[in-house]
């Protein structure tokens, strides 16, 4: 042995999972529905996810680098973001557009508030809401999926959602009947074979992606079904087809990739289920109420405020403290002892 | 014919009925983690009497509670097992001369648990001085009165062997009024390496079922739990054999209720409060201690010392200890004589390995251990084991990352990763509001922190703060 003793407070064994490890995990099973997006949309949507990663990197670099701070773009969490951010956008967005969201996702929403940890939004869907609010035309512009066509002609669409908002309006009635357009079945909607954003009409692979991500722990049960559960359960409250809203829009994207984002959601399990229903209802809300087509992207932002609330309010009850009378019971203890 | 007959029925029925029990439902609390056992190293090898030490180094303080004060002065000779510190107030306990010899110096020196500066007495073996030990076993002892045996557990200086080193006679003296309906004996030993208890167990049966009925006694007691983790499956079928044999001598009355009690393996499940969870299903009140809900818990290390102290008059004056960890050569359980250096126990196990890298001495294991910086100090009356690890790979300090895998795992059901953001700046009244005096330090968040943050040190650090201005 060398003379060298470490002394540390304890304990002294720990895991060996870290928090790059966690980004890594996290990227490897967002790649399937990578790989489905260029299958359906071309390979157009390749050059969006690597504009984004690598401008979110490049952005990551040079913002710690300016703070002063430890360069930790290895850890992977500026390629998460990057690759969310990308899977939010058309396939069609320019290149400039793509790299004003990464700017805006890395710099300002996450490294202006003090980096990975520190962040109150998610990066990604904070990003894409600056880019809709200042681009509304190029952020909607949708083209129908290539293989379903057999032609690399991109080609004007309106997105699933608009299909069926726009659908119901015209037919003057309140869309309660005939929530699944024509043309459409199913069977497109989970294999993501409908006009929509880059990343968010594969719903296979986003599945699969997600149970990758349960099985390896790295995110809780709890937020994915509230949020799914109470999409489906009001849509069908409201008279809609349950199953084409929870397979429609970006909700499986957003249920399981972006609301389960830790740094934005409760700590809380108590606190994890609330976060989950509030953001179907908001959803169910923006879509059915509200005037946009869509809002997953907003229903997350919204309940990332509430995040430091939930969690207020959720504290788990501590082990030997009863839940209203902790005062009461710490006196008559300290009177027998 | 009858007691035979009677033990023989309520195997039959109710001990029958409750092993069907146990295999559906296994015992445990909330929280917790599993990390690595590593306890095949030393698991299956015998108790080894470790030579007797030239010299030994006992500190006035092996105790939760009052230093001791010495009985004896630099020159005196002295013999095993006499009182050289005396306790010096009820919550103390005394210490004695664990070899025979000459006080050579009384000074202030290194404590594996209290730092520098302990005042401790210091043995030298000299030639002449008289060797002979003579422990016999004497059955005068059960004629003894409640208050008589409590007596001569305090003089034997017991404490509390599984790491605490609380006082055992204060432990059996609940305040006037408190209704005691069980006791639980503690033998989960859910820290990693640790074998110390599953070695008493296994090798000193009787003699901890004997210990135990001396607690029984003293408690007025009648209903006792032997709490094991279901990774021991050999101690506990020992113990239930044995038990079943020594049933009608040891515990004679009928309304006797005593079980062996198989738990989930899951750390901390020897913690106190998380172990009493497990076995009655109730929680200590917050601040509390156990009495609080009618339960003493006792380690079987304790009661294997209570057996010794009670039926054989011999002091605490050694204690079995697992050398283990990657960096000892020739892991073992050993019988040690208080006071003996760490460095001649690691010594007697061959010494450490890997010459060149980094490593760690601790005392007590892996979750929960104190890291040493010096060799040279003593075994005292917590020191359930010394652990030799080669540095672990450092994982690098980040930000909290909200996680909550502390929050999930803790078994105390804090939020360890909000306390440990308000230790970090210092706001020790919003810790106290997050309840950090009820943290156990058992270091499961840590253990788990994927932005390895130093979670118990911060609860630490608030402790002391809060300790101080109080």
């Amino acid at each position: 042995m060398s003379d060298t003793i470490i002394v540390s407070s304890s304990p002294h064994a720990k895991t060996s999972g870290d928090v790059s490890k966690i980004m890594w995990v996290v990227c490897f099973s967002l790649l399937p529905t990578a790989v489905a997006s260029a299958v359906i949309f071309g390979i157009q949507s390749l050059i969006v996810i690597g504009t984004s990663v690598l401008t979110c990197v490049i952005t990551e670099l040079v913002s710690q680098l300016v703070f002063k701070r430890k360069v930790t773009i290895s850890d992977g969490s500026a390629v998460v973001t990057g690759i969310l951010l990308a899977f939010t956008l058309p396939p069609t967005a320019p290149v400039w557009v793509v790299i004003i969201g990464a700017v805006v996702a890395i710099f300002l929403v996450k490294q202006l508030f003090g980096g990975l940890g520190y962040n109150i939004f998610n990066p990604a869907l904070a990003a894409r809401a600056f880019l809709l609010a200042s681009f509304p035309v190029i952020m909607t512009t949708w083209i129908k999926p290539v293989s379903q066509f057999m032609s690399f002609d991109a080609v004007t669409s309106a997105s699933f959602l608009n299909i069926i908002k726009e659908g119901a309006t015209a037919a003057g009635q309140n869309a309660a009947a005939g929530t699944l357009p024509a043309g459409f079945s199913y069977l497109d909607m989970l294999f993501g074979i409908i006009p929509g954003s880059l990343g968010e009409t594969c719903k296979i692979t986003l599945l699969a992606g997600g149970f990758l991500l349960l099985l390896f722990r790295i995110i809780d049960f709890r937020v994915p079904l509230a949020y799914i559960a109470t999409v489906a359960l009001s849509s069908w409250i409201f008279g809609r087809d349950p199953i084409a809203s929870v397979l429609s829009g970006g909700l499986i994207l957003g249920a399981f990739f972006m609301a389960t984002d830790m740094v934005t959601s409760p700590i809380t399990k108590t606190g994890k289920v609330v976060f989950g229903i509030g953001c179907g209802l908001l959803v169910v809300v923006i879509r059915f109420i509200g005037g946009f087509p869509e809002g997953v992207c907003y229903s997350i932002l919204l309940m990332n405020c509430m995040t430091p609330l939930i969690d207020k309010f959720t504290k788990p009850r501590v082990f030997g403290k009863k839940l209203f009378q902790a005062k009461q019971g710490a006196n008559t203890v300290q009177k027998t002892s | 014919m009858t007691r035979f007959l009677h033990v023989h029925c309520q195997l039959t029925g109710y001990d029958i009925f409750n092993k069907v029990a146990a295999m559906f439902s296994t015992k445990t609390f909330r929280g917790g983690i599993h990390p690595p056992g590593k306890k095949e190293a030393t698991k299956e090898k015998w108790i080894v009497v470790l030579p007797m030490p030239q010299k030994v180094v006992i500190p006035l303080q092996q105790h939760t509670g009052k230093r001791c004060d010495p009985t004896v002065a630099v020159g005196d000779t002295v013999t095993a097992g006499q009182e050289i510190g005396a306790a010096s107030g009820f919550i103390s306990a005394p210490v004695h001369a664990s070899i025979s010899g000459k006080v050579t110096a009384i000074e202030e020196l290194p404590h594996p648990v209290l730092g520098n500066g302990v005042l401790s007495i210091v043995i030298e073996n000299v030639e002449g001085a008289s060797s002979a030990e003579q422990w016999e076993a004497d059955p005068s002892w059960e004629k003894l009165s409640p208050k008589e045996l409590k007596e001569k557990i305090q003089k034997a200086g017991i404490v509390g062997m599984g790491g605490a080193a609380f006082p055992t006679h204060v432990k059996l003296s609940p305040p006037e009024g408190t209704n005691i309906d069980a006791v639980v004996l503690n033998g989960a030993e859910c820290e990693p390496y640790l074998t110390t208890d599953y070695r008493i167990m296994i090798e000193k049966a009787d003699e901890v079922l004997t210990g135990l009925s001396i607690i029984l006694k003293v408690l007025g007691c009648k209903t006792a739990f032997i709490a094991i983790e279901k990774n021991k499956p050999t101690a506990i079928s020992l113990l239930q054999e044995r038990l079943l044999r020594l049933r009608a001598t040891l515990f004679p009355a009928d309304d006797f209720r005593i079980e062996v009690l198989p738990l989930k393996v899951k750390y901390p499940q020897g913690a106190e409060k998380q172990l009493i969870k497990a076995v009655v299903n109730t929680e200590v009140p917050s601040g509390g201690l156990p009495f609080n809900v009618g339960i003493i818990v006792q380690n079987v290390g304790t009661a294997f010392a209570i057996y010794e102290a009670v039926v054989k008059n011999k002091p605490l004056i050694e204690r079995v200890v697992t050398v283990s960890g990657e960096g000892i050569e020739q892991p073992q359980n050993f019988l040690v004589r208080l006071g003996t250096p760490f460095s001649r126990v690691i010594e007697a196990a061959g010494g450490m390995k890997r010459v060149d890298t980094p490593h760690k001495i601790l005392m007590g294991g892996p979750m929960m251990g104190l890291a040493q910086y010096n060799m040279e100090v003593p075994v005292v009356k917590g020191t359930s084991g010394i652990l030799v690890l080669p540095d672990q790979k450092k994982k690098a300090q980040r930000a909290c990352i909200k996680c909550g895998k502390c929050v999930d795992h803790c078994p105390m059901m804090l939020l360890p990763s909000r306390i440990a953001d308000f230790a970090e700046r210092d706001d020790f009244v919003s810790c106290r509001e997050f309840s950090v005096t009820d943290c156990c330090e058992c270091g499961v968040c840590t253990f788990l922190c994927p932005s390895g943050r130093p979670i118990v040190h911060l609860v630490k650090y608030a402790k002391m703060h809060l300790l101080k201005n109080k």
